[in-house]
């Protein structure tokens, strides 16, 4: 499975493992890793709660997999996202690209993540110290860099 | 045309439920008139939907924009801009 969407946490080294075990054709993995920062518009946070739109989230994350697999060799692809309620420190996404060389896992691992970020139905909220719960803000740069994945024209290889 | 609604995050919070099934007359035939129709149902959808161009909307589990027909969808959802990642 290239997409899982749980509460649970996963282990980088172990995905890593289990990803690319037996193939030989890989000569490069990169991975992304997002973590629960321990504050907010400078105020400390006591915790994250992830909440997604169980069906659409998996559909999502498997359309732009397809994307990313139609646009390089990439021999082995993951995504995993967490939802639930998590502390600062705590591992959010894992995205993993793997590919003969490093420039397409290194272009892909970006692709997936910006188009996640953009894309994936998943909305955050904030706890500070006092109980009071925030949704975080979407940010425009996110949909801005997506601007940089435009398609290149055909006829520029 | 009955169809099923879901709100996710703050959309959800404001109207007070995760979701609703409903009927909906043959003039409410895209996004937009459909936000229109809901934002007339009382209090708590006019504040979800006070600013419209804030909420986001997909089609039986794929984004869609305002102009889209939802003539045949099951599930129509209505949620903020993503923040995952």
């Amino acid at each position: 499975m290239k997409v899982r969407v749980q509460t649970a946490d996963f282990d980088v080294g172990e995905e890593v493992r289990r990803l690319t075990l037996g193939q030989h054709d890989i000569g490069a993995v990169v991975t992304f890793t997002g973590t629960v920062r321990g504050e907010a518009k400078g105020r400390p946070i006591v915790s994250m709660t992830l909440e997604h739109y169980p069906g659409m989230t998996e559909a999502e994350l498997e359309r732009i997999v397809a994307d990313a697999e139609a646009r390089w060799p990439l021999s082995a692809t993951l995504v995993v996202h967490r939802y639930g309620e998590l502390k600062p420190g705590d591992n959010i996404v894992l995205v993993v690209a793997a590919s003969r060389h490093r420039h397409a896992a290194f272009e892909a691992a970006a692709f997936l993540m910006d188009f996640l970020k953009s894309r994936a139905t998943f909305w955050k909220k904030e706890t500070t110290a006092d109980g009071e719960g925030h949704w975080v803000d979407a940010r425009e740069a996110d949909e801005a860099a997506l601007a940089r994945w435009a398609p290149r024209p055909a006829a520029s290889d | 045309m009955t169809v099923q609604i879901v709100y996710f995050a703050w959309v959800r919070e404001r109207i007070g439920k995760p979701g609703e099934t409903v009927e909906l007359a043959p003039e409410v035939a895209t996004v937009a008139d459909l936000v229109r129709w809901l934002r007339a149902q009382g209090p708590e959808y006019e504040a979800a939907f006070a600013r419209p161009e804030l909420v986001r909307a997909a089609i039986d589990r794929s984004h869609v924009k305002p102009d889209t027909p939802i003539a045949g969808a099951r599930e129509i959802a209505f949620f903020p801009p993503v923040t995952g990642g």
